[in-house]
């Protein structure tokens, strides 16, 4: 197992190795400069920064100091932010994302397993159509619809929550980060709902829950106890990367409430063609991927005992 | 009085092609003790006879249309869901087909056996599991203290069979049902799961219902049988007369059909045509197209179970009526 855990991690080398290079070489195709915003600097100034920052030098010569600096973890300075380092933006925002990121994926699970076992429990009656038609409209609507929603609800009508914003805001009762969170957790909850109620259908038309109904086992053990952990296993899958999208940030949502997470950075520093943090959020979200990819691995292997080796 | 009385017994499956009559006015009976054989081919509907006592019927598309099944003074078929669930693994257990995929992959087999006793017994976990333990042993698992700890898939195939009758048989039940127990086994295992089950049955004194479509089996096994074809008990005897005074034809071809009394080299002997289509309603005898001795009174006169003389019964109705003596088929070359 732990042979296992440490190749999957020394893999993250290559993969990082890649990503890096595919992601260097195609924000320097598109066109525009970090320097080339609305308010024009004269041709002076731009090739004074671009010989500050390196970027007159060859492409290749680049792509080497930028390697090289990798690999001792400096990715570099912000171009955007001129007094933060990549390191530093992304220690600012993650956490902010993180939070979001953690609450709406515990609302997702909750949520959704429920209701993929209650739709399955029941399927094809009122309790397996209501859940699923709620999840077919989670999943149809988008969190730009979402969003404001909840924020014309629970912030201007019931004033429970900020509208948005992030700072500063001691609201009660609700924190900033719960809209967001709910937001997010409920488009994911949806969609778990979906695998949960696919995964325990299958289970419950297998052979062994036939003999543990033979048993005289009752039908909420049965459900429980049989068929619920087998029946996870597609939603264990799809739950790695989804706790990285998560965690790293919704564009989308943290534009909507205004919160100043990982996910805006990452959309903003590619309009500014600010290599250096593309390049660091790039690496630090294919990181989170491959780690709770892994994690996702190995809860799959704790919960079918045939995929342990 | 019998422990268990199933009378016009009536399982049938609405699906989109039709109303499939799996099962179709089934009455037997069952004494303490006894090992009553069900034999037929594929379809005929043995096992879904079973499942419908022990209320084991996917419904939807399955429904029990008619009959009653009476156990105790319960009537299975038509008792609260709860009072099922009690008789269900306590005292009418059940053993599957395929050992492969009737045991749960993700729980270990400790957990599995100690089910029946936590969840009929209220035991304790460490007394169910001693029991378990012992239950295991009594299928000739060696090491069960070790093994019980395991999970199914590091057991081979007979020894999950094992694990399974040690399962069904942990709470000392009245009745075991055993739906084809050696089919998915090599000969081998076969014959051992035969003695095991043949064991402790005389150990527990537990009647057993065997479903099963190997003749062999239920010559050595069975000391009644019913012979199953289209839904319908055809003849119903003691193992013996079932074998050497056949009283319809389609219990006399199929041991026609039964390989080892043919002499080399000649053609095997085969049943001509297909079993009905049950989705269809029809009059007459089911077996009349395919039936050497069928008569026109055999496609106009629904059958019925008659007793002949006392234990044996047969529907073939030109049987009933005297006009034939021997149901063998004239095509059979006698190779003995």
């Amino acid at each position: 197992m732990i042979k296992v855990i440490v190749g999957r991690l020394l893999q993250l080398i290559p993969v990082l190795g890649i990503i890096l290079t595919l992601t260097f070489f195609m924000s320097k195709v598109v066109p525009g400069g970090p320097f080339s915003a609305e308010r024009q600097a004269t041709p002076e100034v731009i090739a004074k920064l671009n010989a500050y920052y390196g970027l007159d030098r060859p492409l290749w010569e680049q792509y080497l100091t930028y390697l090289g600096n990798v690999v001792r973890f400096n990715f570099g300075p912000s171009y955007t932010y001129q007094s933060e380092s990549v390191n530093e933006v992304i220690a600012r925002a993650f956490p902010i994302s993180l939070q979001i990121g953690t609450l709406a994926f515990c609302i997702a699970l909750i949520i959704g397993v429920t209701a993929g076992v209650v739709a399955a429990a029941n399927k094809n009656k009122l309790w397996d159509y209501f859940p699923m038609s709620l999840s077919m409209l989670g999943i149809c609507l988008p969190t730009f619809v979402l969003g404001p929603i909840l924020a014309l609800v629970f912030g201007l009508v019931l004033k429970l929550a900020p509208v948005s914003g992030w700072y500063g805001l001691n609201y009660v009762p609700f924190h900033p980060m719960i809209m967001p969170a709910v937001t997010l957790g409920l488009f994911y909850a949806a969609y778990i709902a979906r695998l949960t109620r696919g995964g325990m259908l299958d289970i419950l038309s297998q052979d062994f829950i036939r003999t543990a109904r033979a048993k005289g086992v009752p039908d909420h053990e049965i459900l429980l106890k049989h068929a619920l952990r087998g029946g996870l296993l597609p939603v264990v899958a799809f739950l790695g990367p989804a706790f990285a999208g998560l965690i790293s940030g919704s564009f989308v949502v943290e534009k909507v409430f205004n919160v100043p997470g990982l996910g805006q950075e990452f959309i903003k520093s590619v309009f500014n063609r600010d290599y250096p943090l593309i390049l660091g959020t790039v690496a630090f979200f294919g990181t989170l991927i491959v780690l709770f990819n892994l994690v996702s691995d190995i809860v799959q292997a704790l919960l079918d005992p045939k995929s342990r080796k | 009085m019998a422990l268990l009385e199933v009378e016009n017994l009536r399982t049938y499956f609405y699906t989109r092609a039709g109303i499939v009559r799996a099962v179709d006015n089934v009455s037997f009976t069952l004494e303490q003790g006894e090992t009553m054989g069900i034999v037929g081919e594929s379809g005929s509907g043995k096992s879904v006879t079973c499942y419908s006592l022990l209320g084991l019927i996917p419904r939807p598309p399955g429904r029990i249309v008619s009959g009653s099944a009476l156990f105790g003074g319960v009537d299975l078929l038509s008792c609260p869901k709860e009072q099922l669930r009690r008789i269900q693994g306590k005292r009418i257990s059940m053993i599957f087909q395929d050992p492969m995929t009737s045991l749960n992959p993700y729980m270990r087999v400790s957990d599995q056996l100690v089910e029946p006793l936590l969840v009929h017994d209220r035991m304790s976990r460490s007394q169910a599991l001693t029991k378990a333990i012992a239950s295991l042993e009594e299928v000739g698992i060696q090491d069960a203290a070790n093994r019980i700890n395991l999970y199914p898939h590091q057991f081979s195939g007979g020894m999950r069979q094992r694990v399974m009758i040690a399962m069904a048989l942990i709470s000392r039940p009245e009745i075991l049902i055993a739906d084809e127990p050696t089919t998915a086994l090599d000969v081998t295992v076969q014959a051992q799961i035969l003695e095991l089950i043949r064991q402790r049955q005389k150990d527990l004194g537990t009647a057993v219902i065997f479903i099963t479509h190997d003749l062999g089996v239920v010559a050595s096994f069975c000391n009644r049988v019913n012979v199953m074809y289209a839904g319908r008990i055809v003849e119903s005897a003691p193992t013996d007369e079932i074998f050497n005074r056949p009283m319809h034809p389609y219990n006399a071809s199929l041991q026609q059909s039964i390989p080892a009394l043919h002499k080399k080299g000649q053609a095997l002997f085969t049943i001509p045509g297909f079993p009905p289509d049950l989705t269809v309603e029809f009059h007459g005898c089911p077996f009349a197209s395919r039936c050497a001795h069928a008569g026109d009174i055999c496609k106009e006169q629904d059958p019925a179970l008659k007793q002949i003389v006392p234990g044996h019964k047969t529907s073939c109705i030109r049987f009933q009526c005297g006009e034939i003596a021997d149901v063998r088929s004239k095509n059979f070359v006698s190779a003995v």
